[in-house]
């Protein structure tokens, strides 16, 4: 129904701009390869051949991060790293998200102590959390999907 | 125990006065702060102990006096036998020789002593901390130093800790 | 709570040459974060072009604080900690931290645990290998092999996963023996593995030892003589590599391994490729001694019956005092250490990874040290980097074998 039927063999489709742009952003969103500690191999796992994330558009990981729209946290964050990975997250192009991977990463995890910043939301602003310690592969893809999901619902007076 | 080993700990024993003690089959020596450089030649170049295992700090504030032991571990190739030294010392900012220029590898075990503890090695060729942020007050594992932990949040105090930490807002 | 992160050059002049200050060579920032610097390593390397002329490493971004944290729990609740100091590696480092408790309280250990603890310990080597390989693969331009190792690393993930309840961090060794007995799909899970993994090795060999690019970056780069290995403590396969025959496994054996036939391979190049070649032996071995573990599995209880450290089956509980009042005093107080000291040192798989344990007569550990290897190992880089370019520096990196829990802990 509606302006499709008029225009018949035209192959022209019609849909909302939030919704195009969103299917963009999710479907092509490149994470950024910030693994510090045990997560990260849990991260490198996930990105490996038994649990592939390249079926959910993260074919690639970009070092650089002025080529990614994803941080993903994986690891404990400490005083010292905690400036650097502010610097890192200001220097990523706008949309960015981030998911903070594992229980050292959302709240400090195990270590309550001097040296481990309790929570990543301490420096940068986090979208999902996944819990875990180290998270299984598939709870990752989980946070990964459910930010898709997140994503998906973002209405065009949101954006900036 | 085995004769090599009983042999060292007569001869360190006669020539540097050392103390000697076993626990568990293992045995320890306590050389005083001020001879260990000559020990630690003595065990590299004639009684071949030629590689250090380990080098640490303990702290027995306030229970002991002197406050600081420093621990080395040598291990013998030849012989294959461990042994370990320990170091008294005393005071808030105290001092020793280096053994940098006979085992190598105390570089860093040094630099972590004194990040950790605050004992500055002298003839060392790098003292400046390693593990902390460069401009960290304090030496994190003295015993009066703070562990540092945050507050657990439970249901009754969750808010007012909420309050207090943090947030990063963009 | 932002602190300082840079260092002024004054800070540096006795650590650069003087061409640095002259502003000839170059001041180069290989930044924690980096792909292929395995964790959050820093490096200021100076440069005279492509050349490296000297090399900084600056470490401390993973600083855990473990050593300070441990001295605040009770000796069983630590052991939790000490998976996460070398993650690769979790199952090494709860093996010899319950030695170190073993022996300090002078705790008997069942031979049907010392021989499941070989067995796992040898699996977890295997696995700390292949992501070694794979990782390493990866920076020198391999990625297939990336690919295969971790499919590998999936079985074994696995084997652990039934044992202790979690891939990597099961904390499965407890003082005194094992949490639990393995499973009964435990055997067949391992034979299956064990049929099909030589073949695996196999076919990374095919990839890599013959293949004239990883040749052409890794022979001749980075050697390390026998006496710049021994003079800076390096342990393991680097040292293996150098050509000197230590492996403390068969030199202080330790949980039953003189029971096991193997062979420590050595090798007298000591650069990047003795060193490959070095790792891919040792999976070979350790597949040997996983093997003979197998089956020569002795029958058995899995855990010490001392009850004064090791608490009581919960079926006793309802039936003896004596298996109440322990199980109370271990949950709410935990065991108590003597006064005294002791130094346990294992074989991991990079190298001699020791722990220092005192006590003092209460229920929490005085003072925990650990020895990593990764933390004396890593002093080696700035040797085996002069005069060698920053490609090289990459594949050195690797080849060094550092995970960067170990060195900061």
């Amino acid at each position: 129904m509606g302006v499709e039927q008029k225009l018949g063999n035209l192959g022209v489709g019609t849909m909302k701009l939030e919704q195009a742009v969103n299917w963009a952003r999710t479907k092509a969103m490149w994470p950024m390869l910030f693994g510090l500690a045990c997560c990260a191999i849990e991260m490198m796992s996930a990105q490996a051949s038994h649990y592939d994330m390249s079926r959910f558009g993260m074919e690639l990981m970009r070092a650089s991060p002025r080529q990614s729209d994803l941080m993903i946290v994986a690891g404990r964050v400490t005083r010292k790293m905690a400036p650097v990975l502010r610097r890192l997250y200001d220097q990523m192009p706008d949309p960015k998200w981030v998911i903070s991977m594992g229980d050292c990463a959302s709240c400090g995890g195990i270590f309550n102590n001097y040296a481990i910043v309790q929570g990543v939301d301490e420096v940068v602003p986090v979208d999902v959390y996944v819990a875990g310690c180290p998270p299984r592969p598939e709870a990752l893809i989980h946070g990964i999907v459910t930010l898709h999901e997140k994503v998906t619902g973002e209405k065009m007076k949101d954006w900036a | 125990m085995s004769e090599h080993l009983q042999s060292v700990r007569s001869e360190l024993e006669n020539r540097f006065g050392a103390q000697a003690s076993e626990f568990r089959g293992q045995l320890s020596l306590v050389i005083p702060a001020e001879k260990i450089v000559e020990v630690c030649n003595a065990l590299r170049n004639e009684l071949s102990f030629d590689m250090l295992g380990d080098e640490t700090a303990v702290d027995y504030w306030p229970e002991q006096e002197p406050r600081f032991h420093i621990v080395y571990q040598v291990y013998s190739l030849q012989h294959n036998v461990r042994l370990s030294l320990r170091c008294p010392l005393s005071g808030n900012s105290p001092s020793l020789p280096s053994v940098e220029s006979i085992y190598a590898n105390a570089n860093w075990h040094e630099r972590e002593i004194f990040d950790m503890f605050g004992i500055r090695f002298e003839g060392h060729s790098d003292m400046r901390r390693i593990l902390m942020p460069y401009d960290w007050v304090g030496h994190p594992l003295r015993k009066d130093y703070p562990l540092g932990y945050e507050e657990v949040q439970f249901s009754f105090n969750y808010d007012e800790i909420d309050k207090r930490k943090p947030y990063a807002k963009e | 709570m932002l602190e300082k992160t840079e260092i002024t050059l004054d800070e540096l002049r006795h650590l650069v040459s003087d061409r640095a200050i002259e502003g000839e060579t170059v001041l180069l920032n290989m930044g924690p974060q980096h792909p292929s610097t395995h964790g959050v390593l820093r490096l200021l390397l100076e440069l005279d072009g492509e050349e490296v002329i000297n090399c900084i490493p600056d470490v401390g971004f993973l600083h855990t604080g473990v050593e300070k944290n441990m001295e605040a729990k009770t000796y069983e609740k630590a052991a939790v900690m000490t998976d996460r100091l070398d993650y690769l590696n979790t199952v090494g480092n709860n093996l010899v931290y319950c030695l170190a408790i073993e022996k300090l309280v002078d705790l008997d250990v069942p031979p049907r645990a010392q021989a499941i603890r070989v067995l796992l310990t040898e699996l977890q080597r295997i696995a700390s290998h292949l992501v070694w390989l794979g990782t390493h693969g990866l920076d020198l331009g391999a990625m297939s092999v990336f690919l295969y190792c971790f499919r590998e690393r999936e079985y074994i993930l696995e084997i652990i996963e039934m044992c202790g309840g979690q891939r990597m961090m099961a904390t499965y060794f407890r003082p005194g023996g094992l949490w639990r007995d393995v499973p009964v799909e435990f055997e067949r899970a391992v034979r299956e593995f064990l049929s099909m993994f030589p073949a695996r090795i196999d076919e990374y060999e095919d990839l890599l030892t013959k293949n004239p690019i990883f040749r052409e970056r890794t022979v001749k780069i980075g050697v390390l003589s026998r006496e710049d290995a021994i003079r800076w403590g390096v342990t393991g396969p680097s040292l293996r590599a150098s050509g000197v025959d230590l492996d403390y496994r068969k030199a202080q054996p330790y949980s039953g391994y003189e029971l096991y036939e193997f062979d420590v391979p050595t090798h007298t190049d000591g650069d990047t490729y003795a060193r490959y070649l070095m790792r891919i032996e040792e999976m070979r071995q350790s597949v040997r001694i996983v093997q003979q573990a197998l089956d020569k599995l002795p029958y058995g209880p899995v855990r010490s019956n001392n009850r004064k450290f090791v608490p009581p089956p919960r079926s006793e509980l309802g039936t003896s005092m004596e298996a109440l009042i322990h199980h109370f005093k271990l949950w709410t107080e935990g065991f108590s250490a003597p006064k005294g000291s002791v130094y346990v040192a294992v074989e991991s798989p990079r190298g001699e990874l020791g722990v220092y344990l005192e006590g003092n007569g209460g229920p929490k550990p005085y003072r925990v040290h650990w020895r990593t290897p990764s933390f004396v190992n890593l002093q080696v880089l700035p040797l085996l980097s002069k005069g060698h370019l920053v490609a090289d520096l990459v594949a050195l990196i690797g080849t060094v074998d550092i995970v960067l829990g170990d060195v900061d802990r």
